[in-house]
């Protein structure tokens, strides 16, 4: 096995949902060992998606399927922080530790003691990632934030819906992911500063923030032009025919992207030079961008008929950007993906093995990084407060009972 | 720049529009050295705008100008000879080289990662494609709308749609597959300088985004695999998003409200009589009749501006926001008490607002020390007074086009 990046970094991981746990799974496959601190009163609200499913109250936290595709290869442990005891014990588990990660509302933390300044008391090179919606300084602090509600406020939904039409959602938690990501990558660099310097910080990640630090255009528009820019649908700025398209079969369609001159003559060709594309209104890109309604509806006509598959193939072989929109099934079904190893499998002990989505993280040719199951609740009580911290067993069957580590 | 996390980084870009270029942009604006390669005719971004006026212009391109921050740029033809020998001189000095050229352009090329591991071993070199160095896809075309549909997120958004045979599936607004792509990137570049310490050795990074994209998928594919579910985009089987009120001036995003948030909720709209009603008793009712709670919410927003509705909720713990134009975003109050936007002054394209940084470092923040280079404008820095080579030496590069 190939030395991983993060081998001897230890996290503590207090995140829930997407954005904060997406972060520390990256770091988890790294190498990193991430410790998960949840309770019996508090547990991850995505392992509660598993209980809602089973029906029976109680028994399904172990056995959530989508809690098990946001913590692969983390530790977990169980500490009731309502317990002065507990933040104690978290304390200690920081003073050993390398990063921090949270993603509660503001003020949680303090609350709680265990803000960064208590924390740099501890561990005075500890680096601490808080992942929120506004951030954590400003008038709106405090205020809930959850993905759809961030692409509403960044003005993500303004740009996302169907061109001339009101505003429209994302269809997953798009700010969780780009604030995910982000948080991993700024996490990295923090160490690599500390490595050469000794010296810690504090990372104060807002998902509005991430979110706008990946829209420039819209907001550059609007900075140097004054122009608000309104629902883009498929469509690019420049480029047309670019758009998705009706297929064969129920629900089928088909994206198609033409970027020059030489493509769209290789675009006629293959859809037999019918007579309306040497028109004056489809015979130069400005023309055809302008015109792009009609020529969607004409591009339309031609795809209706014909499969997903027989489209991408035909333009790709003429070297244009097409391929089918893909559903979860598409997906899991899809050779390419299969070949290059992007699913991966693990043994839960109480889900067992099933595909699933795995950091796209190659190197040398190969699938890289450490891929273990997520972490029923608590599992790692025993190594986490034992071999890390060196209590006894009558000191943790104490804990247990006084529903400090609960 | 040295003060910055990543002083000590010397980047080699090689890589055009928007993936490659954030993915450098990001490790710049947090010190690191890079030195932008375009080809003699410039990055494709420069062509694509927004510019100002609408007029377009190489050195006016904002999104060329947002990308491009802090780096020092050269121009290059690599496919001539004195331009590759070039191209190598700066490898053997760089710890990153950032890619996202096609994988036969850059073995045709010959500065595939075979070849310029032997110049420099300690290279961490970054690929990134539309579909990876291998398999079946490796040589098909993608761009931003394609690897959101292919990566299966398109599919999903808007997320609820009443209509499937006339709203298709959306790649949602910008060109989020290739930023997300980029971020992606940069953090593999530097898990690949990690590694490097630990070992001595450099790397080939093989991003592939259409797997950047379908990789955030990653609930529905658990959820699939395991319990058998298949997500749908219709309306009537709604994933719980696309609950937009119409309000005053526009709408608001509310979502499904836990019992403590629809306290405050009801406070705010003023203890209505129909919120105490049986079937709203509880968060399962409240969504079974989301519904009629929607009309009657309604009632209330219709009434009132988002702004007034954002505060009047979230002030009472209750989660709300207000469906922003881009221009009400620039006017946050949160966002100008934080600083997120900043100005920067170009000598061609002038001074404008930019988006500030993805995140606040304490220590070390992302800085923009100085605006994206104009076409070619450190040639003479990096040829002459790094590599050595005399100015006339540029000039007869120059002539055969290899600068």
């Amino acid at each position: 096995m190939k030395k991983l990046p993060l081998e001897g970094v230890r996290i503590v991981d207090f995140t829930q949902i997407q954005a904060g746990p997406q972060a520390t799974m990256w770091l988890a496959v790294m190498g990193a060992e991430v410790i998960k601190v949840e309770s019996r009163q508090r547990p991850d609200m995505l392992r509660l998606y598993g209980q809602l499913r089973d029906g029976q109250a109680g028994i399904g936290l172990n056995r959530s399927s989508v809690f098990a595709a946001l913590n692969l290869s983390k530790k977990d442990c169980t500490l009731n922080l309502t317990q002065p005891r507990a933040v104690e014990l978290v304390k200690k588990i920081v003073g050993i530790s390398d990063v921090v990660v949270e993603n509660f509302t503001s003020g949680v933390m303090e609350r709680l003691g265990l803000d960064y300044a208590s924390l740099r008391q501890v561990k005075p090179d500890i680096i601490m990632l808080s992942t929120s919606g506004p951030g954590r300084t400003g008038p709106e602090r405090s205020y809930l934030a959850y993905a759809a509600i961030i692409h509403a406020f960044s003005g993500l939904c303004s740009l996302s819906g169907y061109p001339g039409r009101p505003p429209n959602q994302m269809g997953v938690m798009w700010s969780d992911v780009l604030a995910g990501q982000t948080g991993a990558f700024t996490v990295l660099a923090a160490l690599h500063h500390r490595d050469r310097t000794g010296q810690g910080q504090y990372l104060d990640l807002s998902m509005s923030e991430a979110t706008l630090s990946m829209m420039p255009e819209a907001v550059m528009d609007y900075t140097m032009n004054r122009r608000v820019r309104g629902c883009e649908g498929n469509r690019d700025d420049i480029m047309a025919p670019h758009g998705c398209y009706p297929c064969r079969g129920e629900d089928r369609w088909v994206a198609i992207a033409v970027e020059n001159e030489q493509q769209w003559r290789n675009f006629c060709r293959i859809i037999g030079d019918p007579a309306w594309s040497r028109e004056e209104r489809f015979s130069d890109p400005i023309s055809r961008w302008r015109h792009q309604d009609d020529l969607d509806r004409l591009v339309a006509d031609w795809t209706r008929t014909r499969q997903q598959s027989e489209i991408t193939q035909t333009l790709q072989e003429a070297g244009i950007a097409a391929g089918p929109s893909c559903t979860v099934t598409d997906l899991l079904e899809d050779d390419h993906l299969q070949e290059r190893c992007f699913f991966c499998e693990v043994d839960h002990p109480e889900m067992g093995r099933a595909p699933m989505a795995r950091p796209p993280w190659n190197v040398d040719g190969k699938a890289f990084g450490r891929y273990e199951p997520a972490p029923l609740l608590g599992e790692h009580n025993d190594y986490v407060f034992r071999t890390l911290l060196g209590l006894s067993q009558d000191e943790i069957d104490r804990l247990i009972e006084d529903r400090v580590i609960y | 720049m040295a003060g910055g996390a990543l002083g000590d980084l010397k980047i080699l870009e090689f890589a055009d529009f928007i993936s490659g270029p954030f993915c450098a942009k990001v490790m710049a604006d947090l010190g690191a050295e890079v030195i932008k390669v375009e080809p003699p005719e410039g990055d494709r971004a420069r062509r694509s705008g927004p510019f100002p006026g609408d007029i377009p212009h190489p050195e006016k391109s904002a999104l060329f100008l947002y990308l491009n921050t802090n780096k020092l740029g050269v121009t290059l033809n690599p496919e001539s000879t004195t331009g590759k020998k070039i191209f190598h001189q700066l490898v053997r000095d760089a710890d990153i080289l950032i890619e996202n050229h096609f994988p036969s352009t850059m073995e045709a090329l010959g500065l595939d990662y075979g070849s310029l591991s032997q110049i420099n071993p300690r290279l961490v070199m970054v690929s990134i494609s539309p579909f990876g160095q291998n398999g079946p896809y490796r040589d098909y075309r993608a761009n931003n709308l394609v690897s959101m549909h292919m990566g299966g997120i398109a599919y999903y958004t808007p997320g609820a749609v009443d209509n499937p045979e006339t709203e298709p599936p959306l790649k949602g607004g910008g060109h989020q597959a290739d930023f997300v792509t980029g971020i992606m990137a940069a953090l593999m570049g530097l898990a690949g300088i990690a590694v490097r310490s630990l070992t001595g050795a450099g790397q080939h990074i093989d991003l592939s985004a259409h797997e950047a994209v379908a990789f955030n998928l990653m609930r529905d594919i658990s959820s699939f695999s395991y319990d058998g579910v298949v997500p749908s985009r219709l309306r009537s089987q709604s994933r719980g998003f696309g609950n937009f009120v119409p309000c005053k001036d526009g709408y608001v995003q509310l979502y499904a409200v836990d019992d403590r948030q629809w306290k405050g909720f009801v406070e705010a709209m003023g203890d209505p009589e129909w919120a105490k009603e049986e079937r709203y008793a509880n968060a399962f009712s409240r969504i079974a009749n989301w519904e009629s709670l929607e009309k009657n919410v309604a009632e209330w927003t219709r009434r009132n501006r988002k702004e007034d509705i954002y505060h009047a909720l979230q002030s009472r713990h209750a989660s709300c926001g207000p469906v922003n134009t881009v221009e009400e975003v620039l006017r946050s109050g949160q966002l100008a008490s934080r600083g997120f936007f900043i100005e920067v002054d170009h000598p061609k394209a002038g001074r404008f607002k930019y988006p500030g940084a993805p995140c606040k470092l304490s220590e070390t923040p992302f800085r923009v020390l100085r605006p994206a280079p104009r076409l070619g404008e450190h040639n003479e820095e990096i040829l002459v007074e790094r590599l050595g080579y005399t100015r006339q030496d540029l000039a007869k590069m120059r002539a055969s086009d290899a600068i």
